[in-house]
């Protein structure tokens, strides 16, 4: 059943629209992440312009947080006062995210922006869980006792800076400016790349503020919501690339597969599901990377003029 | 001297209309009006016509027709990637002053052979002639390739269209032609002009619109996005929202 979308200005099979949106919710509700990484280029691919793509995949993201922050919500596995700390870094962040995304594609390299970016994000974040997942996989099968995540209840220069707030529901008591900076980060990051960010929010909470496991993936929806929906408004007043028919389409098939993944993650081991993230982030980045390295089969691509 | 400027002006013209008109055409479409609603899947759009003449059908060349149909143009930027440091980046850009989004020109046979160059510059019928880029020249190295590959992207893409000997004839009076639009159009006026041709020269044409607009939902959708954008933009995450909302109480009260 073709259906026409009135911002994406294509005609696409809304089957196809609905199965998209439920394999990226499957694997977010599976890995804790909000899937902008991956639905960014399937939409691509299936032909909606890389405007629409970008904010119509933030709008996804946001659901799909929700659905499973809900989940969190329920297991206390959410700090508010933390994510409060993130969202603030995470605005303006954001803020400045929209507009270097909008000046790259004034110049005509926001392709490669995007690309240089998930390569070298993807890679870093993909080899550190990879790394670090297959030493804990391994420690297990040699000791057949699971060791937790090495924390940092040693105190590192982390834990001298100043600002400090007491985080009850973590059980931190460190200063803002970390968070507050990672917020900022990844908030730029989700604006101009079109993702949520869960994928370096995740890592950076469990290894640099030393977050326990259990308040990591609802802390970091929360966050998520936020700034993809900041951006997804942002979006939708400078550009109009928000397609809200491409969104409910997507979110439908999103929200229901969100739920399938979050049943199937609670069977498997935590370091099975870390492994599995990290080659999962592996692929997309080395395909990424092979992009950029292999010559285009076509060199040449039109993009309207937009007049200042 | 001026006045015999004048003068001459005056005859050169006279000599370059065309041909008194013996014989003219009357048109019509299938329909001029498109509404695009959700299930919009292409249209396919009927063209056709007649010719009128007083006197007999003069012999020698044939009568030969050309119909083109033309959607809104814009104005576009063309980059090429090239290898740099390893990767390959866009490098060069070239500006099109006008390319239409969409532009299908149906004939009775090849435009080489029908359509004489300057009646071709004249009335702007072939893919070439089309796409608008003064001064291009100036701006890339081989700017005559992006041009090229622009026409050569839309041609794969399905948006330009060359579809050579598919008008039909007959007996030099009645024709049709059948014109698909694609499922990916936007808005705006389409232009249709119909020629008939003898000899290569362009012995009258007609000019009809197709008035391309989203209808229903897919108007109020659009028309929100542009006109209140912030309140769009609020509604999207709402929806987003109840549904995550949604989708966990659903799944809630089928485990429980």
């Amino acid at each position: 059943m073709q259906i026409y979308l009135p911002i994406a200005e294509v005609s696409i099979n809304a089957f196809l629209l609905l199965g998209l949106g439920g394999i990226v919710g499957f694997l977010s509700g599976m890995f804790g992440v909000g899937g902008g990484f991956l639905i960014t280029p399937l939409l691509l691919f299936i032909g909606v312009p890389p405007g629409v793509a970008v904010a119509t995949g933030a709008n996804q993201v946001v659901a799909s947080s929700i659905s499973g922050m809900l989940v969190q919500m329920k297991r206390k596995g959410v700090d508010f006062r933390l994510g409060m700390v993130l969202l603030v870094g995470g605005f303006a962040g954001s803020f400045v995210g929209v507009q270097v995304f909008a000046w790259m594609t004034a110049l005509g390299q926001i392709d490669l922006f995007v690309q240089l970016s998930y390569v070298i994000f993807l890679g870093l974040i993909g080899g550190m869980m990879f790394v670090e997942s297959l030493r804990s996989l391994l420690r297990n099968r040699r000791q057949g006792v699971a060791l937790p995540v090495k924390r940092a209840h040693v105190h590192t220069w982390v834990h001298r800076l100043p600002l400090k707030m007491k985080f009850r529901v973590s059980g931190l008591y460190i200063s803002v400016l970390p968070p507050m900076l990672i917020g900022t980060l990844v908030g730029f990051l989700s604006a101009s790349m079109g993702v949520g960010g869960g994928f370096l929010l995740v890592p950076a909470m469990i290894y640099l503020l030393g977050m326990p496991t259990r308040v990591v993936v609802g802390t970091s929806l929360f966050q998520i919501i936020f700034t993809t929906g900041f951006t997804t408004i942002l979006h939708a007043v400078n550009s109009q690339t928000v397609d809200m028919l491409l969104a409910l389409l997507l979110i439908f098939g999103g929200v229901i597969g969100a739920q399938i993944g979050a049943q199937i993650s609670v069977r498997l081991q935590a370091e099975q599901l870390r492994i599995l993230l990290a080659l999962l982030v592996l692929a997309v980045c080395f395909k990424i990377a092979l992009d950029l390295l292999i010559q285009p089969s076509e060199l040449f691509s039109i993009t309207p003029l937009v007049l200042p | 001297m001026i006045r015999w400027l004048a003068l001459v002006t005056a005859l050169a013209l006279s000599l370059t209309q065309p041909a008194s008109a013996q014989e003219s055409i009357v048109t019509g479409l299938s329909q001029n009006r498109v509404q695009i609603t959700t299930n919009y899947d292409g249209s396919d759009i009927l063209i056709y016509g007649a010719v009128k003449r007083d006197t007999p059908a003069p012999t020698g060349a044939r009568l030969e027709v050309i119909v083109t149909v033309e959607g809104p143009s814009q104005p576009l930027v063309l980059r090429r990637k090239e290898k740099v440091g390893g990767i390959w980046i866009n490098r060069s850009s070239v500006k099109i002053d006008s390319a239409p989004s969409f532009y299908a020109v149906t004939t009775t046979g090849p435009l080489a052979e029908i359509l004489s160059n300057t009646e071709d510059l004249r009335y702007r019928i072939s893919l070439q002639q089309v796409i608008r880029a003064v001064g291009i020249s100036e701006e890339a190295v081989n700017a005559p390739d992006f041009v090229e590959a622009l026409q050569r992207i839309r041609l794969d893409d399905n948006r330009y269209r060359m579809a050579i000997g598919r008008v039909q004839l007959l007996e030099e009076t009645l024709f049709r032609a059948d014109v698909d639009l694609p499922s990916n159009l936007s808005d705006g006026s389409y232009k249709v002009r119909l020629f008939i041709l003898r000899g290569g020269k362009v012995i009258d044409h007609q000019d009809r619109f197709i008035a391309v607009r989203k209808a229903g939902i897919e108007r109020d959708l659009y028309n929100l996005a542009h006109e209140q954008p912030f309140i769009y933009g609020l509604i999207s995450l709402l929806m987003a929202a109840f549904a995550g909302w949604a989708a966990s109480a659903g799944f809630r009260y089928l485990r429980s």
